[in-house]
């Protein structure tokens, strides 16, 4: 403060920024009060219950897929559960999707090949520029209406069934053997972190600089390969096979949920595609030129020089779209996955407490959306440019 | 004597081809092997699905409305006759059939305004009064009442119409409200700053279809009993809203991109706070971030689609009005998803394009200085 006497003028800076806020604060509090008001008054008018207490309520509802069992007696809570737990799984899929997809085409936008660069720039062009729920809509009605029935399943690859039911994928069936692989895969990874050690510190002794990426990677793998002959080898894994009504056995998706990762995967590649592709253009031309004018080889510079440059500017953006598809999965309540948003509509329907069902909702991705964006800010502080 | 030291060099030769046809093809098809096998492995992706995709979009297509013939196909060829069949259906929703020439007019109406936007010789304060005076037009078509027209209730549009009016209107309306915003956020008022901050966070971390359903369902119970308010006005509050908070962040980027000085040199001059923001940083603040907004505009036509799922007859909601009931037609959805695509692809585009052509004028304009 400048002066001991505070000057409570109109001609004071800080009175009218006092009165304008207390009129902002005030406004909205009137505003809220109000819609409270009306809520309330409202939900008594016509015999609405508010509270969260139908939760411990049998739910009354079937799901078509869930992580963990559920039927129509358990309790709504636990199919709001399950409901994140289908959400969370089209959300992770499509993540990891996207980002191989998504890194591929960018890296393709910048081929020195004609057809390679304007394939991938016709992607982004079409699939960016198409709403996501229609292209959800369409890859759900394609996968139904297309494919063959579930007794003509389709069989592209040995152990892959492909039908209007979803996919069938053969899966390892489980034996103590994979039990000792996982230790010896864990081994390894300590093997290959002290390697890593080693290496550095070799590095910053003697300044020979050893190779980091390849060896380390040797280790784990031997690492895992020990301790998946030592558990014996088990090589089983369960095939599906196809009857003459169904296909049974192995792992299977259900068309809702190959439509919902599909449809999010094409389109939030071709958003990933452009922030990779301008993160790769950001890093001047002269900073390869520099890091071969030291010396280092290509796949040092990419590593030390190109790549954490790159990285600065494709992170924020690129969590961004991680957000983007989270939060687009709720369209999957359009083509009948049961994800959160669709559990929420459905309980909403049948015991018609609106305020609490989009509470959930609005909960759950606020949750998810702060949590990213605190890890993210965690990580570009680390990752920030360290000025001196 | 010395003469032999000063003998010419001969001229290395000119490099061969390093222009015309046949450089581009080695520049950019085969200029070692891993450009030529990618080449290889491209062309042979596009021989073996190209003639797939024009023999069923093009040769076995059939494009009359003739039912028989189209499911006589058995998805072998496309069949665009549902497109033949439908289109009024598509494109104008459940608008009273014989009253159809409203909604195409005001919609030719709409895009003639629009495009009159995008033209730069047309920048001037009559363009205002203009969309104003096309925005009643507009009303006065859809809705009836007066000047002989049927009154047509909104729960009856649709269609591309109402694809139009929810992006518009959302996208005008949020953009003065992200201005505020932005500034607000950027506030040296603490309580403003966070009534702002509060706002764009909590609207960027839930999805759209949370704040249509709470439009939908919840608003209902917002007004004092007695008031209601039409569902299409409450989506529109809903989208608009959602809109703002994404289009604050686009413009906070730009304020924050103004140096210092600017403010500075603006307070020096004795210039308020309103008219410096008026006058001096938002007027470079936006120019810089030109390419965002237009992203911005672009999704949120993109977004109009999702009020299909609170049942208003969007374009994308008309063409399940126009197929989902009907048996003869329902397995030709795809045909009538790529039309209403290709519709959807043709405006974000043409968005897109149009940016970058802004983009590029603004830039020489500075570079003029």
């Amino acid at each position: 403060m400048h002066s001991k006497k505070r000057d409570w003028s109109w001609r004071s800076r800080a009175t009218r920024g006092l009165i304008y806020q207390a009129v902002a604060v005030a406004a909205i509090a009137a505003v809220v009060w109000f819609l409270a008001h009306n809520t309330l008054e409202n939900m008594r008018v016509r015999g609405i219950q508010s509270g969260f207490g139908f939760f411990t309520q049998p739910a009354g509802f079937d799901i078509g897929e869930s992580a963990f069992a559920f039927d129509s007696s358990d309790p709504y809570w636990k199919a709001f559960l399950v409901g994140l737990s289908n959400t969370l799984r089209a959300a992770v899929v499509g993540v990891v999707l996207t980002t191989i997809l998504g890194t591929l085409i960018g890296i393709g936008r910048l081929s020195r090949n004609f057809l390679v660069r304007s394939l991938c720039t016709g992607y982004v062009e079409l699939f960016r520029n198409i709403p996501v729920l229609l292209q959800l809509l369409m890859w759900y009605f394609v996968l139904n209406e297309w494919l063959p029935p579930v007794s003509e399943a389709l069989h592209p690859l040995p152990g892959i069934f492909l039908s209007k039911s979803g996919m069938s994928f053969p899966v390892p069936e489980w034996e103590q053997g994979h039990l000792v692989t996982l230790a010896g895969l864990v081994v390894g990874l300590a093997g290959a972190w002290f390697y890593r050690r080693r290496a550095g510190a070799a590095f910053e002794r003697t300044g020979d600089a050893r190779p980091m990426v390849w060896p380390a990677l040797a280790i784990a793998a031997i690492g895992a390969l020990l301790g998946w002959l030592v558990g014996g080898a088990p090589t089983a894994l369960e095939f599906p096979v196809r009857n003459d009504l169904n296909v049974s056995g192995g792992g299977a998706v259900t068309p809702e949920f190959l439509a919902v990762t599909i449809g999010l995967t094409v389109y939030t590649a071709s958003f990933v595609a452009e922030i990779v592709r301008s993160g790769i253009q950001s890093v001047p031309w002269g900073q390869t030129e520099a890091a071969g004018a030291l010396g280092l080889s290509r796949g040092q510079a990419l590593k030390l020089v190109l790549l954490p440059q790159a990285l600065r500017v494709i992170i924020p953006p690129l969590t961004n779209q991680y957000l983007n598809l989270t939060k687009n999965s709720s369209l999957a309540v359009a083509v009948g996955y049961p994800d959160l948003v669709s559990i929420s509509n459905t309980t909403l329907n049948q015991t018609g407490r609106a305020v609490e069902c989009i509470a959930v909702i609005m909960a759950v991705y606020l949750t998810l959306s702060l949590v990213t964006a605190g890890l993210m800010n965690w990580y570009n502080a680390r990752s920030a440019i360290r000025e001196r | 004597m010395d003469t032999a030291l000063h003998a010419p060099v001969i001229a290395r030769p000119p490099p061969d081809h390093t222009a015309g046809p046949l450089a581009w093809l080695r520049a950019n098809l085969f200029a070692d092997w891993k450009n030529t096998l990618a080449t290889l492995v491209v062309a042979a992706i596009i021989a073996r699905l190209l003639p797939d995709i024009v023999d069923w979009a093009l040769v076995h297509a059939i494009a009359r409305p003739d039912n028989a013939a189209c499911r006589a196909l058995e998805h072998s060829g496309a069949c665009w006759g549902v497109i033949a069949e439908k289109y009024r259906l598509i494109l104008f929703g459940r608008y009273p059939y014989d009253a159809q020439w409203r909604p195409l007019v005001a919609t030719l109406l709409m895009v003639a305004m629009l495009v009159a936007s995008c033209t730069r010789a047309l920048w001037s304060r009559w363009l205002v009064t203009a969309w104003i005076a096309v925005l009643a037009l507009f009303f006065a078509l859809m809705r009836g009442g007066i000047a002989g027209l049927a009154p047509v209730e909104t729960a009856r549009w649709g269609g591309v119409p109402l694809t139009m009016l929810l992006s518009t209107l959302s996208i005008a309306a949020a953009f003065p409200i992200a201005i505020l915003v932005a500034l607000g956020r950027r506030s040296h008022l603490p309580a403003i700053r966070t009534l702002c901050i509060v706002y764009v966070e909590l609207i960027r971390g839930v999805p759209l279809i949370s704040v249509l359903f709470m439009a939908s369902f919840m608003f209902p119970l917002f007004m004092p009993p007695g008031i209601t308010v039409d569902v299409l006005v409450r989506v529109l509050v809903g989208i608009t809203l959602f809109a703002a908070a994404y289009l604050a962040e686009v413009v906070r980027g730009g304020l924050q991109a103004i140096p210092k000085g600017q403010h500075e040199a603006a307070a020096a001059m004795g210039l308020s706070y309103w008219q410096t923001q008026r006058k001096i940083i938002l007027p470079q603040a936006l120019r810089m971030v030109v390419p965002s907004i237009m992203n911005s505009f672009i999704s949120t036509f993109k977004d109009t689609s999702l009020v299909t799922i609170v049942s208003l007859y969007d374009l994308t909601g008309s063409l399940a009005l126009a197929l989902g009931g009907d048996a003869d037609w329902r397995q030709f959805y795809l045909e009538g998803y790529l039309f209403i695509a290709a519709i959807y692809w043709t405006f974000c585009f043409a968005m897109s394009r149009y940016s970058q052509w802004v983009e590029h004028h603004l830039n020489i304009g500075h570079s003029h200085r």
